[in-house]
């Protein structure tokens, strides 16, 4: 087979997340390309058993993966209410009584494996089953392969000597599905042991017992041989040649910092306030110490932008990360960066809004808010990843842009991106490109002010501790020549003006806009932003037309209006209403702008899309 | 150093015969006899009349947004604990909009200097009630009299884990200077409660000790390891006395000759006289009838002032530590931890 999509759903409290990741890795270190999505309740521990509690773990692995799939060829389900969950996705409470190959979220032949410990009457009623056999109540058709296993059971049965009680036994039946699932794709066990002691080397009591239950689901697997055959990968890795490992989009992104933060030779500065989905960024950078990075858990999301305002203001490459509801909290303060002219990186990780909204989930909804969301005229850099692997890379140039340009830039990536994994060439810090600060030159003591730019009007940055460049800097408006407060009705309308022309030249060194996938046709055109390249991408090459991604918003890249011109219909497809479709109308009110929106809180499906195309163009 | 190596070429745009003229003075002098110098300085303010002053001070100065003074300095001490950071704050900047940050300044003792302009009302939006304002003070919002029970800043700051606390008044320049100077050299977060008077929209709120004469009667300026002596004719003293039946105890006014009279240690950690101290008087602000039922002075000068570990200088010890253990120190050297397989 080509590429293979495998579904873990289990109770929140079952280390789906864990065998998910750990599988990645263990197929990523094997040569596959993998992207994953990761997908779980907002509450940490739900019911036991029950639907709100299901938490799930979706890969794809192979050769040109662009998706963590749409239809799973492989599913694992721990309990009933998973087996609900992961058949009939979020319409579990509408059973549909025919297997539907559209709309299935399986393959017609999939091979399903379910702990039948945890089919009893009782798991059925929790899981809101109305008869005794869940897989007919669930419709699902005869092609697809059960494989029954008493996984409570067994591992119990793998455990009996370890001394364990109970309930830690049955901690690791995660484990026995996971030495299962790579008996099934034939990948070796001690690579996979191999991860398992790195993951527990801090809790090193688990290794033995999960290693036993592992190694014992894969024995399990081979003794079932008979009823199931080992899935075999046709596919090769078409990747560069490098050094690869896998990586999540949130580590990617801190790492992108830290990356910049040594290039550029700055000190790497963090104000941040926890908030879903965008933690992992200020978890991963707290444990960097050792990369000098100072990390300030802040009050609140003000003091996090407020906090690093501070040590921007202070000389250093200054950061703030949050999610939409944080952007909102942050927005006075990021315009007063912008009204400082100082470098400032936020990163927007977009979840399900508005308000509290979907926490866990992915959308794209923030880019209005990341463009305008201010008060005043306060034109911002906004730039968005595409991949989990690329946040590296935007997260990178996020930096350069700030410190170049004495600019707020603001990093959207999102709930899939930040929570998928991808595989990741490794850079060296030194092919990675300069980023040069924009210090003041030494010609300028003594006769320095704020105001002072370049010939691309970039103000020059001076700060505490440097002689002769004492200066007074403000959120009033500031008079164009000395850098004082100033009132003047002319010199607001020349720096709101200057402050926009700031930002529009960031575009004079940005790279040009790029169709991915050229079918040489100009007749449909999908356009995208974002996290979601894979599916476009998927479905651009399913439909035959071109595809552009864009990650450089605002400013544009300096052709797109050239790019957009020669097709005849042009899709712009996000996860929002048609805020970037709004934004390129606004830009370019000539052009022939049509979208394909989703706004329910997942990743797109490649087929709908596809769908949706075909039918527009009939 | 000279105190006008402190001064910017800015016009001092505060009105005229507004507190904040002397307290601008107070701290060019302040600054001077500290003897940093400018270009090592940092002065971080929001947004109020305070919140002009590092416009008029030739060091490192932002003028920020209102009420996040605080935050933006803990940002600066932070990443750059070499400087020394100043904040200028009001009542409304600092107790109301800023109030999250203010107490978690202290809370976290982030080695800064904060001066934070007491007048009781809003000046630059003309004329609201503030959060110290008395319950009953009738302003522009309002004009029945508040219903709000007003905050003592002291209280506060003390319920925050507040290392260091100094009140002073405007027209007390030498009081103000002193505070200043000891607010720099206290390692931690310092506190200094300037009273000022706002000229326009609540002028005469510290009256009652305005004057040289009334000041004398009515203010104690407590200065570490001195007796508590005040009074016109420096015949009174201050005392502790626990009420037999409720075991409460109170401050009092005694001879100077009593045995009982207290000798000030601000560098005691226990700051339960410290609150007895810095709360004397305070109840005249509770409520605009509020009625003066003790003769206890208003505690000027630095009431207490302890040794902890500062913010700024555990974040940065940390990282140093781990740096020093870890082997991977760049992001090359990092990346080659990781598990990794070539193509």
């Amino acid at each position: 087979m080509k590429n293979i999509v495998v579904r873990f759903c289990g109770d929140s409290g079952d280390g789906m997340q864990l065998t998910g990741n750990l599988f990645s890795s263990l197929s990523a270190i094997l040569g596959h390309e993998i992207s994953t999505l990761p997908d779980f309740p907002a509450e940490i521990r739900a019911p036991q058993g029950t639907l709100g509690g299901v938490s799930g773990f979706q890969v794809e692995l192979g050769s040109e993966v662009y998706t963590p799939g749409d239809k799973a060829d492989v599913i694992v389900a721990m309990n009933a209410a998973a087996l609900k969950v992961c058949t009939l996705g979020s319409h579990f409470n509408h059973p549909q009584a025919h297997f539907d190959d559209e709309f299935a979220l399986y393959h017609r032949h999939a091979i399903v494996i379910v702990d039948t410990d945890s089919l009893n009457d009782k798991d059925l009623e929790k899981a809101q089953y109305h008869t005794e056999n869940p897989f007919t109540e669930l419709g699902i058709p005869e092609s697809v392969q059960i494989v029954p296993v008493a996984l409570t059971t067994l591992t119990k049965e793998a455990l009996k000597d370890s001394g364990l009680d109970n309930k830690a036994m049955l901690k690791s039946r995660n484990m026995f599905a996971l030495g299962l699932i790579c008996w099934l794709f034939d990948e070796p066990m001690d690579e996979a042991i191999h991860l398992l002691e790195d993951k527990f080397k801090k809790k090193p009591a688990l290794i033995a017992p999960n290693t036993k239950v592992m190694v014992d689901g894969y024995n399990y697997g081979q003794n079932l041989a008979l009823s199931v055959s080992q899935i075999h990968f046709d596919g090769h890795p078409n990747e560069a040649h490098g050094t690869y490992t896998s990586i999540a989009g949130n580590k990617a992104t801190a790492w992108g910092l830290i990356a910049a933060a040594e290039k550029s030779g700055k000190h790497l500065f963090l104000g941040s306030y926890p908030i879903t989905p965008a933690t992992d960024i200020m978890h991963e950078l707290a444990a960097r110490k050792d990369m000098n990075v100072m990390v300030v858990q802040a009050e609140d999301e003000i003091a996090g932008v407020c906090t690093a305002i501070g040590a921007a203001f202070a000389g250093d490459l200054a950061c703030t990360s949050t999610s939409g509801p944080g952007l909102s909290l942050k927005s006075e303060a990021v315009g007063l960066a912008v009204m400082a002219e100082l470098p400032l990186v936020v990163i927007d990780v977009q979840r399900g809004g508005p308000s509290t909204g979907l926490p866990t989930k992915t959308e794209q909804t923030d880019l209005l808010q990341a463009l305008y969301g201010r008060n005043g005229e306060c034109p911002a850099v906004v730039i968005a990843a595409s991949t989990s692997a690329n946040c590296f890379d935007y997260a990178y140039e996020a930096c350069r842009l700030a410190l170049e340009n004495m600019t707020p830039v603001i990093l959207l990536t999102d709930t899939y991106l930040a929570n998928g994994t991808a595989l990741w060439r490794i850079p060296q810090l030194a092919e990675l490109p300069e980023i040069h600060p924009q210090t003041v030159p030494e010609e300028l003591k003594d006769r320095y002010n704020p105001a002072l730019r370049d010939e691309r009007g970039v103000r020059y940055w001076a700060y505490p501790g440097m002689e002769g460049y004492q200066h007074r800097n403000i959120g009033l408006e500031r008079d164009a020549e000395r850098g004082t407060i100033s009132t003047n009705p002319e010199n607001h309308e020349q720096m709101v003006r200057a402050r926009q022309r700031k930002i529009a030249q960031v575009a004079d060194r940005l790279p040009e806009l790029k169709v991915i996938c050229a079918n040489g046709q100009n007749e449909v055109l999908l356009v995208g932003w974002g996290s979601t390249e894979g599916h476009l991408h998927a479905a651009a090459n399913e439909l035959g037309c071109d595809l552009v991604q864009f990650n450089y918003i605002h400013p544009l890249p300096k052709n797109t209006h050239e790019v957009l011109r020669q097709y005849k219909r042009i899709v712009v497809c996000e996860l929002n209403t048609g805020q970037f479709a709004a934004y390129l109308r606004a830009n370019f009110p000539d052009l022939p702008i049509e979208q394909y929106n989703e706004i329910q809180g997942q990743p797109f499906a490649v087929e709908r899309i596809v769908n949706f195309v075909k039918s527009l163009v009939g | 150093m000279e105190a006008s190596q402190f001064k910017s070429d800015q016009y001092v745009r505060f009105c005229p015969g507004c507190g904040d003229h002397a307290i601008c003075m107070a701290l060019q002098k302040a600054m001077a006899q500290i003897g940093i110098a400018p270009h090592q300085v940092a002065v971080i303010s929001g947004i109020g009349c305070s919140s002009r002053m590092p416009h008029y001070l030739n060091t490192y100065g932002f003028n920020t947004i209102h009420g996040r003074g605080g935050a933006v300095a803990t940002g600066v001490k932070t990443s750059h604990p070499e400087l020394t950071v100043w904040q200028m704050s009001g009542d409304g900047d600092c107790l109301a909009i800023g109030g999250n940050h203010f107490i978690h300044e202290i809370r976290r003792n982030v080695d800064l200097n904060v001066c934070m302009f007491n007048n009781r009302i809003y000046g630059l939006t003309k004329g609201q009630y503030s959060p110290t304002s008395a319950k009953g003070f009738v302003s522009k919002s309002s004009p029945f009299g508040t219903v709000e029970r007003p905050f003592i800043p002291a209280q506060l700051v003390l319920g925050a884990g507040g290392t260091f606390f100094a009140r002073t008044l405007d027209v007390d320049v030498p009081t103000t200077v002193d505070c200043l100077v000891a607010a720099q050299q206290h390692k931690g977060c310092s506190i200094v409660e300037c009273l000022v008077n706002c000229v326009i929209f609540n002028n005469g709120t510290h009256a009652w000790i305005a004057d040289r004469e009334q000041r004398a009667e009515h203010a104690i300026i407590l200065k570490h390891g001195e007796k508590m002596i005040f009074g016109k004719d420096r015949d009174k003293g201050l005392a502790v006395e626990i009420d037999p039946v409720t075991f409460v105890p109170k401050m009092i006014v005694v001879p100077t000759d009593d045995p009982r009279v207290l000798v000030h240690d601000a560098h005691q950690p226990d700051p339960t006289l410290h609150r007895f101290l810095a709360l004397m008087g305070q109840h005249r602000f509770v409520s605009v009838n509020a009625e003066v039922t003790d003769d206890l002075p208003v505690a000027l000068g630095v009431i207490r002032s302890v040794e902890a570990e500062t913010y700024d200088e555990a974040v940065n010890d940390q990282i140093a530590d781990v740096r020093a253990k870890s082997k991977a120190k760049t992001f090359d050297e990092l990346t080659a931890t990781l598990e990794t397989w070539t193509m």
